[in-house]
């Protein structure tokens, strides 16, 4: 009988082998495929255990922070907001069952302490991952300014640092509270004034007359215009042979292009448009960003791309009528990021900076993992036409549609501008940037549904989050010191 | 040389090693600091195993010095994996411990001598049949997971299969080797009722399981351990390939008409269809994901992902049917291996306590011990694993469960008491003192 038991013995061995085959199947070769089961939860209640960095405001205001729950076997982090409403689209949202928005997503891997390799080798080994904490530029009092500017208004602001890029506000109304967002998601989702929806880098609406910096630009770059060049502004005039009427009916004669500036003529920058011609104005407009969802460190899902649009992005190969184009007319559809970049690269002698919000990144022991310096985009106009714009748009701010945005001891340039949406509805706007000799802060505003012009809807909230930006400044706060030792 | 029970002594130094580590990276993983009080549990069930080891050394000084060192091992990690998931059931895995040393100490006093069995063959074939159906008694009859395993007393849980097994293998060894001869000189085509009668039989009982426990597992582990058995006593490799076909053809016919057993089989072939990942694939789906999670060296004891938020584990039965998934999770597939290997070599050892026996119903009934235990760990790391469809039964001397540890304790003491027996006479045999 012994034989038997011997061949029994080798049965039970192939059998046991198998069973460690299966075993390495499960825990090694197939373990990836697994892992990215939608059934499994692992990989999400694994994160919960993770405390994310926290995220901070310019002045060290925390912005995000975690909540512990639960004992030490089952502890996991819940995110809380302490500043409320008041960066929900800049600083979104981070929840399990919710998932995340804004620099809670696009800035994760720091975040989660996921994004450096070394430092997860260590956290393997250890057993313990912690995230990185993130310092931005927002800064609490601009951000604060410009929502109490909107007061309510449907509409947004955008305020940028000319040299370096760096966002310090970027308001977007109506908001949310992102502490509500795991109860209310699907109300927040379904409500018709739409408040998870940034209108800051999402919304698209027709630019009005702040598009004639754009048009501007082009002009004195191509070397053709000068600010004193002079362009016939009559009203009426046939623009791709239909006539165009001036704001309010008004008849101007022969006008220099400053002078087209300040009293925002349409019809001598459509001329001065339709004469560059549809190649020179969308290249120009390239140049600034058009066409492309912004470089800024935010999610892709949530940054529209500005331009011509008919459903989808117009080019040179479509028909457009350009000369309408250059007064912020036909289809063109701008975001206000977008516009508060263009205020930027012409306050920065031409040169477009990467919009950035990151400043940089902190590890749980103090040290900096990362630095996220200013990167130029590109040299969009020549220094010496972007000093020539500035000083037209100045103009604008002493003498034109702008003096709303006069600051006291301050020189302001800007450019007005307001897209009549319907009858006594426009959307209205405001582009600028401050102090003329050295700027340290551009912007763009827009209020949605506004009854009055841009120049007395839209400058006086751009004056008013300026002032707080400027005097803040001069009262000594950490100043360019906190943005990255420039 | 060195005594069987030296060797046997040093056998339980790792099962000290693991206890000891595991207990403190368990402890460590919760509290940083290590209590003296977690450590107690750890501390006690070392104390069982020397007592058990001094026991064995006066009532079978000759039994085989490494069958209780490697299921003191398997238990040390049951004993941990235990703790880790719950400090309470750990003090009462403990306290199944010692009721089940008192039963392996009381097989060992009453039972002299193990043929003393083959008398009451019949009573114990009755009474495990009994047993195996009690479950489906309403009243005291437990329904887990749609099969009926389980029988509820009062407070008591138990799972009677885990005992009806050594009972069903002390008959079929006496039965088997008394009617061996006549299998085996009868040649195939003559073969007449009389030999296929028992066989039918069995097969039949294993059919009945299948319907009436509605547990493939079970029935898997039982007629295996028959067809085993026949195996070693006839060497007839036709009769086995017959009694495995018609197990298969039994099996494939219930699992087309039987609703559980098809839908047992169905979650097997695709566990994570959506429709039921979250449902009856879900103790499959989680095995596989937690060891997916577990890689090749493992999370480290008291570190994988277990207790949800909102209370409960992630893993279900983590202490029992699916606790060689945790293994795989916390100590992964080195982990793994390493307790099937120790599986493996109890197998050995059970089939060498087997070789060595003289007689025909020794040799069988160590050989059916040996092989039910590891078809029992086959059908369960299998289900596990996803060999086999997943299926009901406990993992031996590591699940957690006072019927398993009774039954497996006990069904430990008849080895050793076959191998103390066995080896004695070797030692007169070879001119010794008896």
């Amino acid at each position: 009988m012994n034989r038997p038991i011997v061949h029994l013995f080798g049965l039970f061995t192939l059998l046991f082998a198998l069973l460690v085959g299966f075993t390495s199947r499960w825990s090694v070769f197939e373990a990836e495929s697994l892992e990215d089961e939608t059934a499994n939860r692992r990989p999400l209640l694994e994160q919960q255990r993770i405390p994310r960095g926290l995220i901070y405001a310019r002045d060290g205001t925390v912005m995000a922070k975690n909540e512990q729950l639960g004992n030490r076997q089952t502890r996991r982090f819940v995110r809380r907001y302490p500043t409320d409403s008041l960066f929900s689209h800049a600083v979104g949202y981070s929840f399990i069952d919710r998932g995340r928005a804004g620099l809670e997503q696009s800035r994760n891997d720091v975040l989660t302490g996921s994004g450096n390799e070394f430092a997860s080798l260590i956290d393997e080994l250890s057993g313990a991952q912690e995230g990185d904490s993130l310092r931005t530029t927002l800064d609490p009092e601009a951000q604060r300014a410009a929502i109490e500017g909107l007061g309510g208004r449907r509409g947004s602001v955008v305020a940028i640092e000319p040299e370096t890029g760096r966002i310090r506000a970027m308001a977007s109304l109506p908001d949310f509270d992102p502490n509500a967002v795991r109860e209310r998601f699907n109300d927040l989702n379904a409500d018709e004034d739409s408040p998870l929806f940034n209108r800051a880098t999402q919304a698209r609406y027709p630019p009005g007359s702040t598009f004639k910096v754009v048009t501007a630009a082009a002009a004195l770059d191509d070397g053709r215009y000068g600010p004193n060049t002079t362009v016939s502004g009559k009203n009426d005039k046939p623009i791709s042979g239909v006539p165009l009427e001036n704001f309010e009916g008004a008849q101007f004669g022969q006008v220099t292009l400053t002078e087209a500036l300040t009293k925002s003529i349409n019809t001598a920058w459509a001329e001065v448009g339709a004469d560059l011609g549809d190649s020179t104005m969308l290249r120009y407009m390239r140049r600034f960003g058009f066409g492309a969802e912004p470089p800024l460190d935010y999610p892709r899902s949530q940054l529209a791309a500005s331009g011509v649009f008919d459903e989808e992005l117009l080019d040179e190969d479509d028909p457009i009528d350009i000369g309408r184009v250059a007064i912020g007319q036909e289809r063109l559809q701008v975001t206000p990021l977008q516009m508060a970049m263009v205020a930027a690269t012409v306050a920065n002698n031409g040169a477009l900076m990467q919009p950035l919000f990151g400043e940089r990144a902190i590890a749980p022991d103090g040290r900096v993992t990362e630095r996220i310096r200013p990167d130029r985009v590109r040299r969009v106009i020549d220094a010496s036409a972007a000093r020539e714009l500035t000083g037209m748009m100045s103009s604008v701010v002493e003498e034109g549609s702008g003096t709303a945005a006069q600051l006291r001891g301050v020189r302001v340039a800007g450019k007005t501008g307001t897209a009549e949406r319907g009858a006594g509805v426009n959307q209205a706007w405001f582009i600028a940037f401050a102090p003329v000799e050295d700027p340290k802060i551009a912007l763009a505003v827009t209020v949605e549904q506004a009854s009055g012009t841009g120049g007395e809807v839209a400058a006086p909230i751009a004056r008013r989050v300026l002032e707080v930006i400027l005097d803040a400044k001069g009262r000594g706060s950490s100043g360019p010191a906190a943005s990255g030792g420039f | 040389m060195v005594s069987a029970r030296l060797r046997e002594l040093f056998g339980l130094l790792p099962v000290a090693l693991l206890v000891t580590a595991g207990f403190t990276a368990v402890v460590l993983s919760r509290t940083e600091e290590v209590n003296d009080l977690s450590l107690t549990y750890g501390g006690f069930f070392l104390g069982l195993c020397v007592f058990a080891h001094f026991f064995i050394r006066i009532r079978l000084p000759q039994a085989d010095p490494y069958l209780f060192p490697l299921a003191a091992l398997l238990a040390a990690f049951g004993m941990v994996m235990i703790y880790r998931i719950d400090e309470e059931l750990a003090r009462q895995q403990a306290q199944w411990f010692v009721i089940g040393l008192v039963f392996f100490c009381a097989t060992v006093v009453l039972l002299r001598d193990h043929r003393v069995l083959e008398r009451y063959r019949y009573t114990i074939a009755a009474a495990s049949i009994v047993l195996l159906f009690l479950p489906r008694v309403p009243g005291i009859g437990d329904r887990v997971n749609g099969a009926f395993l389980a029988i509820q007393v009062g407070p008591v849980q138990f799972q009677p299969a885990e005992l009806a097994k050594i009972g069903i293998i002390v008959f079929l060894a006496s039965y088997l080797g008394e009617t061996r001869d006549v299998l085996v000189r009868g040649r195939v085509p003559r073969l007449s009722l009389k030999h296929f009668g028992p066989l039918l039989v069995v097969w039949g009982a294993a059919m009945l399981l299948l319907v009436f426990i509605r547990d493939l597992g079970s029935s898997l582990m039982f007629f295996g351990g028959f067809l085993a058995l026949l195996y070693v006593a006839t060497s007839r490799l036709s009769l086995v390939a017959a009694g495995a076909a018609m197990f298969a053809a039994g099996a494939v016919f219930f699992a087309h008409t039987v609703g559980h057993v098809q839908d047992r089989v169905s979650i097997w072939l695709d566990p994570l269809r959506p429709q039921v990942v979250e449902d009856e694939g879900y103790q499959v789906a989680q095995s596989m994901f937690a060891q997916a999670d577990g890689g090749l060296f493992g999370t480290g004891f008291g570190r994988a992902l277990l207790e949800l938020p909102g209370g409960g584990l992630i893993l279900p039965a983590a202490d029992t049917d699916l606790i060689y998934a945790l293994i795989v999770n916390e100590v992964g597939l080195f982990g793994g291996t390493a307790v099937v290997l120790i599986y493996l070599l109890f197998t050995a050892r059970g089939f060498k306590v087997a070789l060595l026996a003289r007689d025909g119903f020794s040799k069988l009934l160590a050989a059916g011990l040996t092989a039910v235990f590891a078809m029992q760990v086959f059908v369960i790391v299998g289900g596990v694993t996803r060999v086999i469809p997943l299926t009901g039964v406990t993992l031996p001397f590591v699940s957690y469960g006072g019927s398993s540890i009774v039954a497996n304790l006990v069904l430990l003491a008849l080895l050793l008491i076959v191998s103390h027996d066995a080896r004695r006479d070797t030692a007169e045999d070879r001119g010794g003192v008896a």
